[in-house]
């Protein structure tokens, strides 16, 4: 048993000799517990993940012997737990509306059993190896919980259970190691949360994760494994993007960090999540769904945990085989619980007060992302997504200039386009993806073998009508030539009718891959028939005046995913439109001439 | 420990005072000071080791003499006491009555600093309030639980227009006009303290008004205490009392500041200009406070006013906060310079709850279409008034004129309003229908069709 000595905000100095750095103490009389970060001779310095109001120098303190680490088994889904893997569902009946301090609840519910079916590869004498399947559980309607043999383990299983009820307290087999120690088995495991899960090997990504929104899939694709970045200036739709990304994607678990953000934005998630059903499997979302949460308001030391909690639950399910989403926001909060520390301690700050290991901190996490073959022989992966939120929307401030050297798929919010409420608010010039051409083989594929190029071609005409707009911004309109009008008006076409995508419309919140590529086709088809009719002589001027222009701007929110029938329909129509003036302009060649500047 | 008096200080400088030989003190605990003059001071311990106290007083350390100063630590947090007698009394920023009356007695007291809000508990914000302003209603309406900001410049009128909004907030339907007001001011100049005082006083609010005042010349380290006090002020009266409360509060820079002269005297490495790292979560300590809590009546709807150093909205005293708040309401000095009340820049302005609080169950189905549509035409319309500026309004063709001639009725007749014009929701939307007729009707494609044909007057 150690003392306090000193108490100084969120660390304590306390008399501990023999803790090693990163282990877990509580502290006092209340029990707080928090995390060692320092030691000096026989002291040690300690953050705590509660506040400190309250402790004396004097009281008592000690050391738990194991790191931070997570619980892993059946009942993570569904549940919303703090930085710390509280459950606060729990939390919330033991000690009522407001956080009390030093309450201690088991992550994983104790009284709750689960149906457990052995896999009947493993009997008894075989040899078992971490990560191996011992059964499964049908956790959810939609997902089958794989028990894992913990990944260190190795020996030889002395037992195993029959199919049966069984609480986590109950063991469900025994193996002995190869030192001769006999370990018993659980339906859950425990596993430190600063050190990555390992596997049998990484593999190459290959499927685009499809996320229903058409500037990130179609544009800007980010693949099953991958690791992207949103940063944007507050108010410019990160969590919202982030949101439609965990209620749509075709991932088969999504893991929602809320790090240092709002507390109405989890309770939305909370309400929401049950009430929407899985495009892609029609079972109600929250069933795929786990949130953690250290809100703004909570305290800041957890909040640097809490992404490593996150990151290591996702690799758990990764683990069972499953594609894995875990979205972040905000990774920025994260790096400024992480200049705290470094401040308290006295590190030396390179830039803005962050701590020289910043990148290498946000890079080891990034790293925890990918497409793996399993110890088990599955596929599974962990795809990352984190918001970054700059400090005056400034993207070259350290932690989104850091986030970008890392991440392959970056969707920069642009302030200008959510104040003129263009969402979301994906700038087409500053995002990149570095998985387009992954993504182009799996949409020839799947979906149409032109994808790629007509990708290119909305993106070239993006470009192009930024150009213009700039001539346009000095001198006016009039002095565009028609061609360089059309392709103005065209792109303002693909900007509102296929990037603009509201989240809060029924119809236009999910685009499956096939509608996406309908509507660029078709915007891109009224494009082109438009420039063969500019150079045939007729002015820009008739074009724009076109109701077909106006009516392809609603086509997003008039036609469901499932149902574009109709709208292929109308794509096949869209020559009708333009034929009374192709015959108009290719039977007077005289006009040709008069149009032509 | 509650009745030794020590005489131990050891060093006192710009509101910390060091303590020796005090043993056993917890952290967080407060102080009372009795200084040579025999008055009494408050404080908090912010460090506690053995040897030595670090405490910070709130009525800060001048004239202090070490010799004559006698310290006790009452060993507990700094408490609110509570009561039902609150309503209608005006205190300072530790919560002591500043009114002339007796303080409050009550054996409810209550940690200032609160206690984080369990996600869990918490109930999303969606009810409406109508605030009786177009410019927030129609385009970035309040909802109740949100904590929505103003974000002014000096000289700009953001007092005038936290006034408007608790004159006329109310929520539709039966429960109207069941707010009660705690209104806490920090670094506030005296006339704005009156402005406010008097406005209560008018529109008959003032005995469902609590205050909690700590003025310009009073010392900057009370200010520290003065939002918290006031927040659990409004803890109490919504979820212990049921009413709901309407928190506004100023200046928010005032308090950012004195936090940033706390932290430089404790060596706290700095962020941003000078603000302390932690400067984000401070101010999410208090603005999350706001919100509202499953099974429970009431709510806390928080309206901080904040002037925008050198009206710039990427400082870290607004910028940190339009990270927190659930959006912001823009004041610009455009706008004021030409005559327009309330100037609420619109396209920065943003209510994040909006897109779940208005709309078919709530205010009118075309609600969330048309603002969409008044963002996206105004929007438009400011890129036509730009190039006209630089081509000459001459050039311009006739749709573009017409654009132009929306920009300004919008500004003159939407966002303008009388400071006493207090209009229903229906007439803000009818006046959205009203200014967007002036366009044709298919260059509004945020609206349906049916919506359309519904309310656009077709005059194109
Ligand atoms: N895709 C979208 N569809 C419709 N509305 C959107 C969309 N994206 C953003 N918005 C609007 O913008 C508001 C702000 O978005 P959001 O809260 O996601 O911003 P943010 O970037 O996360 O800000 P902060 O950094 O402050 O958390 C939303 O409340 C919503 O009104
Ligand atoms: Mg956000």
């Amino acid at each position: 048993m150690g003392k306090i000595l000193e108490i100084n905000g969120p660390l304590v100095k306390l008399d501990l000799p023999q803790t090693v750095l990163g282990e877990q103490v509580r502290v006092g009389r209340m029990g707080l517990v928090g995390e060692v970060i320092g030691r000096d001779g026989d002291t040690a310095l300690a953050q705590l993940y509660e506040d400190t109001a309250g402790l004396r120098p004097g009281e008592v303190a000690e050391g738990l012997g194991w790191p931070l680490s997570v619980e892993l088994g059946p009942g993570l889904l569904g549940a919303i737990f703090d930085g710390v893997q509280r459950p606060l569902k729990a939390v919330w009946e033991q000690s009522g509306d407001r956080i009390a301090r030093g309450v201690a609840v088991p992550s994983l519910p104790r009284d709750k059993a689960w149906h457990f079916v052995p896999d009947p590869r493993r009997p008894a004498g075989s040899v078992l190896a971490g990560g191996d399947v011992l059964g499964t559980v049908q956790e959810t309607e939609s997902i089958l919980h794989r028990i894992l043999t913990p990944p260190l383990i190795h020996g030889e299983l002395l037992e195993l259970a029959p199919e049966g009820d069984y609480t986590l307290d109950e063991a469900i087999g025994r193996v002995r190691l190869a030192d001769g120690r006999i370990e018993k088995l659980h339906l859950f495991h425990r596993w430190p949360v600063r050190t990555p899960r390992p596997f049998r090997q990484r593999d190459h990504a290959v499927a685009p994760l499809i996320t229903g929104q058409r500037i990130l899939d179609t544009f800007y694709p980010l693949l099953k494994g991958g690791k992207a970045a949103i940063p944007g200036p507050f108010g410019a739709g990160k969590t919202m993007l982030q949101q439609q990304i965990a209620r749509w994607c075709n991932a088969e678990i999504v893991i929602y960090v809320g790090c240092g953000e709002r507390g109405n934005e989890l309770t939305d998630v909370l309400e929401f999540m049950p009430e929407l059903k899985d495009p892609h499997t029609g079972r109600p979302l929250m069933e795929r769904t786990l949130l953690v949460a250290n809100t703004s308001n909570m305290p800041v030391v957890a909040r640097e945990a809490s992404i490593y909690v996150g990151i290591t639950l996702a690799e758990y399910f990764r683990d069972q085989g499953y594609d894995v989403v875990m979205v972040a926001d905000s990774t920025s909060r994260w790096a400024e619980a992480l200049r705290e520390v470094a401040g308290r301690l006295g590190q030396m700050p390179v830039e803005e007060g962050y701590p020289a290991y910043l990148g290498s901190r946000l890079a080891a996490f990034y790293e925890r992302a990918g497409r793996v073959e399993t110890f088990a022989g599955d596929h599974g992966s962990v795809t990352l997504i984190g918001a970054v939120s700059p400090p005056g929307g400034d993207f070259s401030e350290p932690v989104t200039s850091h986030t970008k050297e890392i991440i392959q798929t970056f969707w920069a919010l642009s302030k200008e386009l959510a104040d003129a409420r263009h969402y979301p608010a994906v700038d087409w010039l500053e995002s990149f993806s570095g998985y387009v051409k992954s993504a182009a083989k799996w949409w020839a594929q799947e979906v149409d073998p032109n994808w790629e190029s007509a990708r290119a071609e909305a993106l070239d005409l993006l470009a192009a009508s930024e150009e213009l707009q700039r001539i346009v911004n000095l001198v006016g309109v009039e002095a565009l030539s028609s061609e360089q009008r059309w392709t103005l008006e065209a792109a303002g076409l693909i900007k509102e009718g296929l990037l603009q995508q509201s989240a809060t419309d029924e119809v236009d919140s999910f685009a499956s891959p096939e509608k996406q590529y309908a509507l660029l086709a078709a915007l891109l088809d009224i494009y082109r028939h438009g420039m063969k009719l500019v150079k045939l002589g007729a002015p820009a001027r008739r074009l724009i005046q076109l109701p077909l222009l106006a009516q392809a701007r609603r086509w997003k929110s008039q036609h469901k995913s499932e149902d574009i029938a109709e709208l292929k329909a109308r794509i096949a129509a869209i020559p009708d439109s333009f034929d009374p003036l192709i015959q108009e302009y290719t039977a007077s060649p005289s006009t040709l001439r008069e149009a032509t500047p | 420990m509650k009745n030794i008096e020590f005489r131990t200080a050891t060093s006192a400088q710009g509101g910390l005072v060091v303590m020796a030989g005090v043993p056993g003190v917890a952290a967080g605990s407060r102080v009372q000071l009795r200084d040579h003059a025999g008055r009494i001071r408050s404080g908090l311990v912010i460090r506690s080791a053995d040897d030595a106290v670090l405490v910070e007083v709130f009525e800060g350390t001048d004239a202090l003499d070490l010799e004559r100063t006698w310290v006790r630590f009452l060993d507990e947090p700094f408490r609110l006491p509570l009561s039902r007698d609150i309503m209608g009394r005006v205190f300072n920023g530790a919560g002591l009555p500043r009114d002339g009356r007796p303080p409050v007695i009550s054996a409810d007291r209550r940690d200032v600093n609160g206690e984080p809000l369990n996600p869990a508990a918490r109930a999303y914000p969606r009810e409406f309030i109508q605030t009786g302003i177009s410019a927030i209603d129609g385009m970035n309406s309040l909802t109740r639980g949100q904590k929505l900001p103003i974000f002014s410049g000096g000289g700009l009128p953001h007092n005038r227009v936290a006034a408007q909004i608790v004159r006329q907030a109310k929520l539709l339907g039966e429960e109207a006009a069941e707010f009660v007001v705690v209104f806490a001011a920090f670094g506030a100049s005296h006339s704005d303290a009156r402005f406010f005082q008097e406005s209560f006083e008018e529109s008959g609010v003032l005995n469902k008004v609590v205050m909690f005042l700590n003025l310009a010349d009073e010392p900057v380290i009370e200010r520290l205490l003065t939002p918290r006090a006031a927040l659990t002020a409004a803890e109490y009266l919504a979820f212990d009392l049921d009413h709901h409360v309407l928190v506004v509060m100023t200046d928010m820079t005032a308090y950012a500041e004195a936090l940033r002269e706390v932290a430089v005297l404790r060596g706290d490495v700095p962020a941003r200009k000078g603000y302390p790292g932690y400067l984000y979560s401070d101010l999410a300590e208090i603005y999350e406070r706001a919100g509202r809590i499953k099974n429970r009546r009431g709510s806390i709807t928080m309206i901080p006013v904040l002037s925008m150093p050198s009206d710039d909205i990427t400082h870290p005293i607004p910028d940190l906060t339009g990270y927190i708040t659930e959006g912001q309401i823009v004041l610009g000095r455009e706008l004021a310079n030409q005559g327009v009340y309330p100037p609420v820049t619109v396209l920065p302005s943003l209510s994040r709850l909006m897109k779940d609080g208005v709309g078919k169950n709530f205010t009118r189905e075309d609600h969330p279409h048309v603002a969409s549509q008044l963002f996206a035409s105004y929007a438009k319309a400011l890129e036509v008034r730009g190039l006209a500026a630089i081509i000459g309004a001459e050039e311009l063709s006739d749709a573009d004129r017409r654009t132009l001639e929306f920009a300004d009725a919008f500004e003159r007749r939407f966002i303008g309003q009388g400071e006493d014009e207090d209009r229903s929701i229906h007439e803000t939307l009818n006046l959205a229908w009203e200014l967007l007729s002036m366009l044709p009707a298919e260059s509004l494609i945020r609206v349906s069709e049916e919506e359309l044909a519904k309310y656009h007057r077709g005059a194109a």
